[in-house]
């Protein structure tokens, strides 16, 4: 345990030095402050012309346009936040231990008495901190400029962003995985790869659920199963949309066809056999 | 400490694809010595030192380490390693590099402080404790490495070319620590390709070739037996120089220089005197050891084992 802690602390102290964190920081901000404004000029004009309807009702149809463009407009966000946070998570974990083996830093470490598991742990769980906070941050900050700006929280916020979470936390491990054996520039390859086919899988099984056809669907699952992080941002966006976005159909940014908690389960799974697979990978490498 | 031998190897080999990089190694280093690793490019002393320190696997064979199995974390916690390409955590301070490798031994914090202030003085960088790794020279980077390496008072350092980026002053650092490990009773595995160095450091080296252990011998038997001297000297006659037959063999003279192998130093100042008397005017009298170059090639062959 001591071991695990030691090299995760190694982790911070890294991505701090060698600016990672200060680039995910202002970067962070500049999202955020352009998301803001983004949210201030189309959310005013959705509220205008929900008012300018014709009804009987003026009050309730504002107060249903409200809820609605808010809850689309905070997922658009959280939806390229996720999109950051797993580019961020491959990014930071492509490199790491295949960089650390072809530069040599590595060999003063193994050589201590120390496992290599321990080693892998250690990078893990740093890069999952790190990965915590920068979601804090955008996320955070996103559903904040909402609140702010509309009064309006989603529901099962912190399930949603936990689903996020994990989502970058699937993409880290398998880039640690590639990175145990690859190229920093092959693991990233592969993991963009397969981020690719999950995405283009979650869409033909979108497709497939409106068009009420099997097959497509049975393709997005299968796609879902080789790489699950696709299905946990169609969860997430299914816990936090509101019940009439879900009614209404496909939004690019919602969801149809809803990953089961089965489907969460087996991610679960597949989170830790990547994690042992990478492990083991490493524990066998010549370094 | 029951063990006689810090490492004993027994038919340690690497297959890369079908390529042999070390076919066989065998070999034994005593408790307390300097072990010197000798052989031309691409014998195989990487991967043999990568073996020792299960940074690779190997195919076949066993070896022990102070009297365990590689890889053994008890084990590694008594043992030393400077790579040979020192490439550490550039983004470190060079106080924190010696920390960080300090707790990965296990070390106490209050014990870890003291050590590492004592190394950065043994090594001469005390001065640049706060400075980051990244802006260390070349020197700078490998004694900061030897000082990682002996953080934990090892019982077996690996020093794989441990001077390669240093200039005199360093060197002559890294001899000394090597006899004040000597003394503390510490084995030191040597892989250096710089032939004086060796010389003057270890009591055995091995030559390896083509990945096998093709001789071990102690350097103390290099003075033993013989000394060859070079004279250089005018006036000189067949007869004098048939003369310097009592004091040795081997004589050759070629116009003003002569070779001779004498079986002890302290025959010098009698051939001296013998010239002089003679009338001879000396201009050199140079004793020249049987050098572990000459035996380096001779055991390698010219051709460096390619």
């Amino acid at each position: 345990m001591k071991n695990i802690w030691i090299i995760t602390r190694m982790t911070f102290r890294e991505a701090i030095r060698r600016r990672i964190v200060a680039t995910g920081l202002v970067l962070g901000v500049c999202f955020l402050i352009m998301y803001s404004i983004g949210f201030h000029f189309i959310f005013s004009q959705v509220t205008k012309t929900a008012a300018a309807l014709p009804s009987p009702s003026p009050a309730a149809v504002t107060q249903v346009a409200n809820v609605e463009g808010a809850n689309t407009l905070m997922l658009v966000g959280l939806y390229a936040v996720a999109f950051l946070s797993i580019a961020m998570a491959a990014l930071l974990a492509a490199d790491t231990l295949s960089g650390e083996i072809s530069s040599g830093t590595i060999q003063t470490i193994v050589t201590k008495p120390i496992r290599r598991s321990e080693i892998v742990l250690g990078k893990w769980l740093g890069f999952a901190s790190l990965l915590g906070l920068y979601l804090l941050l955008m996320g955070g900050g996103t559903v904040l400029s909402v609140f702010i700006q509309a009064a309006y929280l989603p529901n099962h916020l912190w399930a949603g962003l936990g689903l996020i979470f994990f989502e970058a936390l699937i993409i880290m491990t398998i880039s640690m995985a590639c990175s145990s054996t690859l190229s920093a520039l092959a693991a990233g390859g592969i993991v963009f790869g397969l981020y690719g086919l999950a995405f283009i899988g979650g869409w033909i099984e979108q497709f497939g659920a409106i068009l009420h056809n099997q097959t497509a669907i049975k393709v997005g699952i299968v796609a879902s199963l080789i790489i699950p992080s696709e299905s946990l941002w169609r969860r997430a966006a299914f816990e936090m949309q509101t019940p009439l976005a879900g009614v209404l159909g496909m939004s690019p940014f919602g969801t149809v066809s809803v990953p089961s908690l089965l489907m969460i389960a087996y991610t679960v799974v597949y989170l830790l056999a990547t994690l042992i697979i990478a492990i083991r990978v490493f524990e066998k490498r010549d370094v | 400490m029951a063990e006689a031998f810090a490492i004993e190897t027994h038919e340690l080999r690497k297959v890369f694809g079908d390529q042999a990089a070390v076919k066989g190694l065998t070999l034994q280093v005593k408790q307390g010595e300097v072990f010197g690793f000798l052989g031309p490019n691409g014998a195989g002393k990487t991967t043999s030192i990568k073996m020792l320190l299960s940074l690779v696997t190997p195919t076949s064979g066993s070896a022990l380490l102070l009297g365990a199995p590689i890889g053994n974390r008890n084990m590694l916690r008594h043992m030393g390693f400077l790579p040979e390409h020192f490439r550490f955590q550039e983004w470190l301070k060079a106080g924190e590099f010696l920390e960080l490798h300090g707790q990965l031994y296990g070390m106490q914090a209050r014990a870890l402080r003291s050590r590492i202030d004592e190394l950065l003085e043994r090594v001469g960088l005390s001065d640049f404790r706060d400075k980051l790794l990244r802006t260390f020279s070349k020197g700078m980077l490998q004694r900061i490495g030897l000082a990682q390496a002996l953080l934990n008072r090892p019982r077996l350092v690996f020093l794989d070319e441990p001077t390669s980026g240093l200039d005199p002053v360093g060197r002559r650092l890294v001899r000394d620590i090597i006899h004040e490990l000597r003394k503390d009773g510490t084995s030191v595995f040597l892989n250096s390709h710089l032939l004086s160095e060796i010389e003057v450091t270890c009591d055995r080296v091995a030559f390896i070739r083509h990945g096998e252990v093709v001789r071990v011998m102690e350097l103390s038997s290099l003075d033993v037996g013989q000394v060859n001297v070079s004279i250089r000297a005018k006036g000189l006659s067949p007869e004098i120089i048939a003369g310097l037959s009592q004091w040795g063999w081997n004589i050759q003279a070629d116009g003003e220089n002569i070779g001779m192998a004498l079986s002890a130093e302290s025959a010098m100042p009698e051939i001296t005197r013998y010239l002089v008397m003679h009338a001879v005017e000396v201009y050199a009298l140079t004793p020249k050891r049987a050098s572990l170059e000459e035996v380096f090639i001779e055991t390698v062959g010219k051709d460096g084992g390619l």
